[in-house]
């Protein structure tokens, strides 16, 4: 160690001679080189750590701008209209991502975070839909006097996190697979319900739910049928709050404790971790969040039945988590966006050589979303198995005593 | 699965079951409390059974405040046995382990039956003998964790950062740093525990049980694969610890680093206490030399 200030050199600190330990030096030589990763996200997010907070902030806001300008993302001539969706309307499918990344946002932090396999999870998006359809629709037979969207929403995330109060309560003493069961059967018994009780209308469903309040200055409403612009802005903006509320969750107390329970939950709770609490918070929060998304998907689409509530959309929002990358916010966006994008961009798009004389085209290749995502979830799987985005522990700010910690 | 315990270990159902505070009396168990008043964790008369087997049989000793205490014993004497029922893990089929608390002279609380978070807030932290870091988490994070155990940041604080969120982020966080630099990894605070090399490790689960603020540190086992230069680090560490005010309970199969730091020792064989006392007189116990040191004692 010549020059003690050179960067692949990390110097040590005059520590007490008792505290030396003699493997640490080649150890924080080693660790202190990060060679390039072959996954570009990674290098991008430790590029990301490195930039001071200036830096950072002009890129969260230039993300968000980006964002918000995506429906104009279509009159881009070449590479936009291949981006955007054709067979579907595009602002519809950036409404569509927007609210399944909430969703996603949602079980990151119960299935990411706390390390609780949920595969009941559209289960709780159930319930914020079907209270909002309870409370607001003309053929809702529990009110007489309907409500506005607004005033249903907080009672629809509200039983959202009371029914995973409920459900968590019991369960979430038990481990691993017996929470997994018990979550199937709860989603499982919510769809029979919406099937088979008759409050609940089955296949006839609910329609007439009124959309988000809010007028244009020349009296049309902003919340329309046929521009669906504002509702992926109003879900953007729930999702840029759910973002700032997760991540502050996640670097405090609470994302710590959710953390060790997932790694050693005997361990956590030697060291303190009220397991059990904490294990129904996280579970509450996801279902928080499912619950907003359901009473968002019920405001934009006006019509409510149980055909929305099949057992695949609890897997396919886990299996958007998972690809993206669980634990980890930006994992959990890319997840649940490309399971939202992919069918929509897919539909209208036709599937080679299944041309019948009924239907010449051949089938539409969103059918096939599936086993698409079966193989790309393989696929993911055996080449990044922590997904596309993996999970990254941030390095603390550690105020005055940078020079001390050794770079990672 | 007629056992509690068993049924803890194989399902978990047991699980932050409400189990009755001072608990575990069996029939015909009168607790004998001990007179002193520099008595730090008393165990009395502890039995524990799997089944058929009695992995602890009528163990009873008193740790005082401010030793460093020894508990050894050849493999599967139940010195780790005697361990997780001091910790919560195992609840005694008898008997009762009484902690007196922070300051001399505090009442006894009966530790059995209750749950583990609740035992480490009483002032009683541990290491394991096979290593349990939070391997996704940083080594300060991993500290901070037992630095929690002390903090009343709520679900609401942490979303809307309330002050105390800051107060006690910015404190637990320098709390972390310092017993970092205590146990010797400081410059590794922001490494990923699993990147830290073993000797490191064993330091960091030293400074996350320290972290809790413990009156009592149970340590299991920590030189187990530790060169003589490593264990004689380990051994000024625990004697540091001690010169803090930290009680150190230790578990240990090495003679020599038992002998050098211990001031009283219990010998356990087969789940029974067999010797207790000093370590030249426990050294030159004839019991102890037939079950464990199998050599006479100038083997030291």
């Amino acid at each position: 160690m010549t020059n003690p200030s050179t960067p692949s050199e990390p110097t040590r600190p005059p520590g007490p001679a008792v505290d030396e330990v003699p493997a640490a030096p080649s150890a924080a030589v080693v660790s202190a080189q990060t060679p390039p990763s072959r996954n570009p996200f990674t290098n991008i997010r430790t590029w990301y750590a490195k930039q001071p907070n200036w830096i950072k902030w002009i890129v969260r806001l230039a993300c968000i701008a980006a964002a918000f300008a995506l429906p104009y993302l279509n009159s881009v001539p070449g590479i936009g209209t291949q981006i955007a969706t054709q067979g579907t309307d595009w602002n519809t499918a950036l409404f569509h991502i927007s609210y399944y990344v909430l969703l996603a946002l949602g079980l990151n932090v119960v299935v990411g975070y706390a390390g609780l396999l949920d595969l009941g999870y559209a289960g709780f998006f159930a319930v914020g839909t079907y209270s909002v359809a309870l409370l607001t629709s003309p053929d809702s037979s529990v009110v007489t006097h309907k409500w506005t969207w607004l005033a249903a929403v907080p009672v629809a995330i509200g039983l959202a996190m009371l029914s995973g109060l409920i459900l968590g309560w019991p369960t979430l003493r038990l481990r691993g697979d017996y929470l997994a069961i018990v979550t199937l059967g709860f989603a499982e018994i919510i769809r029979i319900f919406a099937d088979s009780l008759p409050v609940l209308r089955g296949d006839r469903g609910f329609g007439g739910i009124p959309h988000p309040p809010g007028h244009h200055s020349d009296g049309r409403p902003i919340f329309g049928v046929i521009d669906a612009k504002p509702y992926y802005y109003l879900g953007l903006s729930l999702v840029i709050l759910a973002i700032i509320a997760i991540s502050n969750l996640d670097r405090s107390r609470v994302g710590r404790s959710w953390l060790a329970i997932r790694e050693d939950e005997e361990a956590a709770e030697i060291m303190g971790v009220r397991t059990v609490k904490y294990k129904l918070w996280a579970f509450t929060i996801g279902a928080f969040f499912a619950g907003l998304a359901g009473a968002l998907f019920a405001g934009e689409n006006g019509f409510v039945n149980s055909s929305t509530f099949v057992l695949q959309l609890s897997i396919l929002i886990l299996a958007g988590v998972v690809m993206g990358g669980a634990g980890n916010i930006p994992g959990a966006i890319l997840g649940g966006a490309l399971i939202s994008y992919i069918p929509d961009r897919l539909t209208g798009l036709h599937m080679p050589f299944t041309g019948t004389p009924g239907n010449p085209q051949g089938t539409d290749l969103a059918e096939y979303k599936f086993i698409l995502f079966g193989l790309v979830i393989i696929l993911v799987m055996i080449f990044r198995p922590q997904g596309l985005i993996p999970s990254r522990r941030r390095a603390m700010e550690l105020a005055d005593r940078e020079k001390e910690v050794a770079p990672q | 699965m007629s056992d509690p315990n068993e049924l803890d270990e194989l399902t978990g159902v047991r699980e932050d079951a409400p189990v009755p505070t001072g608990g575990g009396v069996s029939v015909g168990f009168q607790p004998t409390y001990s007179q002193d008043p520099n008595v730090l964790l008393e165990v009395d008369d502890v039995t524990l059974r799997f089944g058929g087997v009695v992995a602890l049989d009528h163990v009873a000793f008193d740790i005082k405040r401010g030793e460093i205490f020894g508990l050894i014993g050849p493999n599967g004497a139940g010195k780790t046995t005697c361990f997780n029922a001091m910790t919560g893990v195992y609840r005694p089929t008898s008997g009762e382990i009484r902690f007196h608390g922070r300051n001399p002279g505090d009442k006894a609380t009966v530790v059995t039956g209750k749950r583990k978070h609740e035992i480490t807030r009483l002032g009683v932290a541990r290491t394991f003998q096979n290593i349990r870091l939070f391997p996704e988490m940083t080594a300060l994070e991993n500290v901070m964790v037992g630095a929690d155990a002390h903090h009343k940041t709520s679900v609401l604080s942490a979303l809307f950062r309330l002050p105390r969120f800051w107060r006690e982020e910015r404190s637990g966080k320098d709390v972390a740093y310092e017993l970092l630099k205590f146990v010797g990894i400081g410059p590794r605070a922001n490494t990923v525990a699993r990147n830290l090399s073993y000797g490191e490790q064993r330091r960091l689960e030293i400074a996350r049980a320290l972290a809790t603020n413990p009156t009592l540190l149970c340590l299991d086992e920590p030189a187990a694969g530790f060169n003589p230069i490593e264990k004689a680090d380990l051994l000024n560490l625990i004697r540091s610890i001690r010169d803090t005010g930290v009680t150190v309970l230790l578990i240990e199969h090495d003679m020599r680093l038992v002998m050098g730091v211990c001031d009283r020792l219990v010998v356990l064989e087969f789940g029974r206490k067999i010797a207790e006392g000093v370590p030249a007189v426990v050294r030159n116990d004839p019991e102890v030399t037939r079950a464990y040191l199998g050599e006479p004692a100038d083997a030291s």
